[in-house]
């Protein structure tokens, strides 16, 4: 039992009759009181309109959704509000990021560059934008361990590289990639760094002018907040460089039939109603997610405990485990990822398997998928060791 | 046995295992002992995709019979596959429409095993369907 166990209620329930032991945190984590509260408080009393209206209540969701912007320009270190544009989440981040930079600054012929250990979400937007100008999109390969293959950064950039997009720490890998480096090798080059921080933000503490990016982008409701919110922190200079994606309601400067303007930052960037009770719950979000440290020794525990089950191979592995989150993948000889999961599930344990929204990363280990079981610091020894009986019977029951 | 008949011999014997474990146990007995499906045969127009599990199904006519055979790299699903083809195959494409496959809600597989569009037994069904109607 840890301190944090009684903020999370989804964790007193039981599935089958069995506790639920909730090991699917990559993919999102569980809500606090705190954000539950936050979420029907304002749902129950402060609901109305965002920024439009002179009455009480719209002031009031106006402040809470103020609120959590400068709840997250402190808590990510950005030099300014007005530089925090909230979104849906970091799929929506990574998409406007794709489409405004892609407007703004992407010709024929230039050149963009992902790594193979990303998220469908950090992949698609840009063959998008590469298929729509006519750029090209080059890969930043992985090593057989897991981590980016630096090495091979400087000979794919080159004067025709105008971006570069990396996880902070991959959905699958866990292993944190070391974005200072990437910065200073890319705007060395003249290109933009954008990172997508959907599971670094969880772990990390992120200082987005320390780890020098220009764009980072993450989603609420896998640290703690709120589903359907998110963020795209980018640098003022090039964001007021960059057109919006969507034009509507308080996005305008002044609309004529000759032409519109837009409004400043941040609302250039947020047309139409927003999340006026998601957004808000950044705050008691990011509250928890300071509040709370992920014990080591439990992702020591499994990290070397996984390695000791014959057959079982684990992708991202790391000589210093501060470098990996604990997220877990990894594939069993003769145990179909799909059978240990539907198996596990009926012993209560909550994974994630098949290809994690990660297909070209599945081709290069050369497995048509993985089995996933991801951390959160309210997950505690008892459960480790109950996730590692299961998997052992699993495979028993497979072999 | 008619389709019907075969139906409730399933639900009779699956019934027999009260923890999901057990018919999981059974399922992968099933999966095991189904006949060998030809390497040859794994082509991608027989393979119906899903981010977890991967299912080849082939089907030939014999006389007015469908005959259906199949395979899966996962072998829960291939216990399912087996189980599918146990009541379906060797079936007029009229006798294959005319039901309504709900034997799999009955035994519960399908409200456990296909909350996601991941999981191949919805396309399955919606081919062995299609293939009866292709030969109505």
């Amino acid at each position: 039992m840890n301190d944090y166990r009684n903020d999370f209620p989804q964790l007193a329930r039981t599935v089958y009759g069995k506790p639920l032991v909730y090991l699917d945190n990559a993919a999102t984590s569980l809500r606090p009181l705190s954000v539950i509260s936050c979420w029907d408080r304002i749902s129950s009393e402060s609901t109305a309109n965002l920024h439009r209206a002179v009455h009480r209540v719209a002031v009031e969701a106006t402040d809470a959704y103020e609120a959590a912007r400068d709840a997250v320009k402190d808590f990510i270190g950005a030099p300014a509000r007005e530089e925090i544009i909230f979104t849906s989440g970091a799929t929506h981040s990574l998409n406007l990021a794709a489409w405004s930079l892609g407007e703004a600054f992407i010709k024929e012929g230039d050149e963009i560059i992902v790594s193979e250990a990303e998220h469908h979400s950090n992949i698609v937007p840009w063959q998008m934008l590469c298929s729509r100008k006519g750029a090209k999109l080059r890969v930043l390969p992985v090593s057989d361990s897991g981590s980016l293959r630096l090495d091979l950064l400087p000979g794919l950039l080159s004067e025709r590289t105008r971006i570069v997009s990396v996880c902070h720490a991959s959905n699958v890998l866990g292993l944190v990639n070391p974005v200072q480096e990437i910065a200073a090798m890319v705007h060395a080059a003249g290109a933009l760094l954008v990172v997508d921080g959907a599971q670094g933000i969880v772990h990390q503490n992120v200082d987005v002018q320390a780890l020098g990016c220009d764009f980072y982008a993450f989603s609420g409701h896998k640290m703690y907040g709120a589903p359907g919110t998110g963020v795209l922190w980018g640098r003022r200079e090039l964001l007021e460089h960059m057109p919006p994606m969507f034009g509507g309601g308080e996005m305008i400067g002044t609309v004529r039939w000759s032409g519109t303007t837009y409004a400043p930052l941040p609302q250039k960037f947020e047309a139409g109603t927003q999340n006026i009770s998601g957004t808000p719950c950044f705050v008691p979000a990011i509250g928890q997610t300071r509040k709370m440290q992920q014990d080591e020794e439990i992702k020591e525990f499994i990290y070397t405990e996984l390695q000791r089950i014959p057959g079982l191979r684990l992708f991202g592995t790391a000589d210093d485990l501060g470098q990996k989150l604990p997220v877990f993948s990894f594939a069993v000889e003769g145990a179909h990822h799909e059978d240990l999961a539907l198996i596990m599930d009926k012993m209560g344990v909550a994974l994630r398997s098949g290809q994690m929204c990660a297909e070209p990363l599945m081709d290069r280990f050369g497995v048509t998928g993985m089995l996933r079981a991801s951390f959160a610091p309210y997950n505690t020894m008892q459960e480790a060791e109950y996730f590692l009986s299961s998997l052992r019977k699993a495979i028993t029951m497979l072999k | 046995m008619t389709l019907k008949e075969k139906q409730q011999e399933i639900i009779d014997d699956f019934s027999l295992y009260e923890e999901w474990l057990d018919k999981y146990e059974y399922l992968i007995e099933l999966g095991k002992s189904l006949e060998g499906f030809p390497e040859g045969k794994k082509t991608d127009d027989r393979l119906i995709k899903g981010c977890q599990s991967r299912v080849w199904l082939d089907c030939e006519k014999s006389g007015d019979k469908l005959i259906f055979t199949a395979d899966s790299d996962a072998i829960i699903t291939k216990g399912i596959i087996s189980l599918l083809i146990s009541v379906y195959s060797g079936r007029s494409p009229k006798e294959i429409l005319d039901d309504d496959f709900s034997f799999l809600d009955t035994l519960g597989l399908k409200e456990n095993l296909s909350p996601t569009r991941a999981n191949g037994l919805v396309s399955m069904i919606a081919t062995i369907r299609a293939k009866a109607a292709e030969n109505e």
